[in-house]
């Protein structure tokens, strides 16, 4: 077993991301998607190739390859080329410094974790990395000399820019709680302190998913692409390898988002509440599928917002980022600091911050839910009795 | 730096997969190419003026002027955060300052309507 040396393993693991990442994306995100979303439509989604559809992601690889790529004659051919790998190479590099589980024993003495790298700036790396990603988009968006493409691709520009503040900000209130910008130390950290970050961090978690969001450019955030007004905006020139390839790099910037989510604040591959008795029996899962199952919930919620939220008009989207996630996530460093502060040298303020978010999160709830039956019960009393069952439909 | 050299031949995997990919796809693709193929899409009418001579908002200009200014003091706030636990109310204060600061700037742009689209 001399070949299974540390750098055998490392370089495994890269061929490993490679290779998988994109099998991952065709073959399970992009049929799960197209499933998902048929049953909140009320109809059935690809179930013709393979049984129950499961070997969509071929007949799509073998139609896209096949397909003719064509290049538009005033295109400035060589960005135009380059653009979908440009958008292909941030998204799977990220993966790098992704902890996905503890070390796993190979075979005797031969263990391996299962990241690729521990830096130390593992968080910085991560978001300058992914911010890279928009080279692509607004590559392809201009070198296809299509307007569409060009607004697609402004738009994007515009709009990723925008939303990395909030989400740098946003992780900045986590660095607070966490002390170190490693990934792995994050982690480990939450297991120590039996807390997931995500409680005392429960503000920042949601200002980091919406910018999230945004930053893939995905519903209600898609302006860059916006079928209905800008005909798929930045790869409207695209066709065949070329698109699958942004396609992938979207795709993997969601994989991506939804890691650092759960590593940053849904404790990684850790057990939810792994610490107490009653639920020790939840550490017979490995880990590593742990992780999974909490990515797997997150491109969940990617879908599920797709097929419930309509867009956004491009001055609300600004107004959002600008005027809301910047202002709220500036005071939100300022209440984490506050709170670390209240009992200094242990985390006891954490926890009842935690305890306070978790507060204000419910009441919140049932003042929407309230407003919302007041509002329709007046809706109700203002339409005359004869009309009263377009009013319930609506 | 040793650990980043796994990272850099991840990227340099990334970046042959794309390029492998599509010098593959052109040698068992059927190319046909004609001039109207070639034209670029305006929803079915040939295009009189073109996205390289056409202008566009200024106002994207401005959002990126003012991601620079925001997106350093973001990094000026990373390592700030890491030693927080540190640096105690001290570092709170001073934070605060320095996040003052740029909130009177902040407030500048939005009454100037930089954040405006309109």
């Amino acid at each position: 077993m001399k070949i299974l040396t540390p750098t055998f393993l490392t370089y495994v693991k890269v061929l490993l991301i490679v290779a998988v990442v994109p099998a991952i994306v065709g073959f399970v995100i992009v049929l799960a998607e197209r499933r998902i979303m048929g049953f909140m439509q009320v109809r059935l989604g690809p179930n013709r190739v393979g049984p129950k559809g499961t070997l969509q992601g071929l007949a799509d690889l073998l139609k896209l390859v096949t397909k003719e790529d064509v290049t538009p004659a005033r295109a400035e051919k060589f960005v135009h080329f380059l653009a979908p790998v440009l958008a292909v190479i941030p998204a799977l590099t990220a993966l790098a410094v992704i902890p996905m589980g503890p070390s796993i024993r190979l075979a005797r003495h031969v263990s391996t974790p299962l990241w690729v790298a521990d830096i130390n700036i593992g968080l910085l790396f991560l978001l300058a990395i992914t911010s890279i990603g928009v080279y692509g988009i607004i590559l392809g968006g201009w070198a296809s000399n299509n307007k569409y493409s060009m607004l697609g691709g402004l738009r994007s520009a515009a709009q990723l820019v925008s939303y990395e503040v909030p989400m740098g900000l946003s992780l900045v209130a986590v660095l607070l709680m966490t002390r170190s910008l490693s990934l792995v130390e994050i982690v480990m950290r939450q297991d120590r302190m039996q807390l997931w970050f995500v409680f005392p961090g429960l503000l920042s978690f949601f200002l980091y998913f919406v910018s999230g969001v945004a930053e893939t450019n995905r519903n209600p955030f898609d302006l860059p692409e916006a079928e209905s007004e800008l005909v798929s905006g930045f790869n409207t020139e695209y066709s065949g390898v070329k698109f699958a390839f942004f396609f992938l790099g979207e795709y993997a910037a969601m994989i991506i988002i939804s890691c650092v989510a759960v590593t940053v604040f849904f404790g990684g591959w850790l057990p939810p509440f792994g610490h107490v008795k009653a639920l020790s029996f939840l550490h017979i899962v490995p880990p590593f599928l742990w992780f999974l199952a909490k990515v797997g919930f997150f491109i969940f919620c990617y879908i599920w917002f797709r097929s419930t939220f309509p867009r956004y008009r491009f001055d609300q989207l600004m107004a959002l980022g600008w005027k809301w996630m910047i202002p709220l996530s500036l005071v939100n460093i300022v209440i984490v600091a506050l709170a670390i502060l209240w009992t200094p040298g242990r985390t006891d303020g954490l926890v009842r911050l935690g305890w306070l978010f978790g507060a204000l999160f419910l009441l919140m709830f049932f003042l929407a839910k309230l407003r919302q039956a007041l509002a329709r019960r007046d809706r109700l009393a203002s339409e005359p009795a004869g009309t009263r069952q377009s009013a319930l439909k609506a | 730096m040793a650990n980043y050299f796994p990272i850099l031949i991840l990227g340099l995997l990334a970046a042959a997969l794309p390029l492998a990919t599509i010098f593959l796809a052109r040698a068992i693709q059927t190319r046909r190419p004609n001039p109207a193929k070639l034209e670029p899409y305006e929803s079915g009418i040939a295009a009189t003026t073109f996205a390289f001579d056409t202008r566009f908002s200024v106002r994207y200009f401005l959002i990126a002027v003012l991601f620079v200014v925001f997106d350093v003091e973001t990094i000026f706030l990373f390592p700030w955060a890491v030693l927080f636990h540190r640096l105690g109310l001290f570092g709170l204060i001073e934070m605060v300052i320095f996040l003052v600061i740029l909130v009177v700037g902040y407030f500048y742009v939005w009454k100037r309507q930089a954040l405006d689209w309109a």
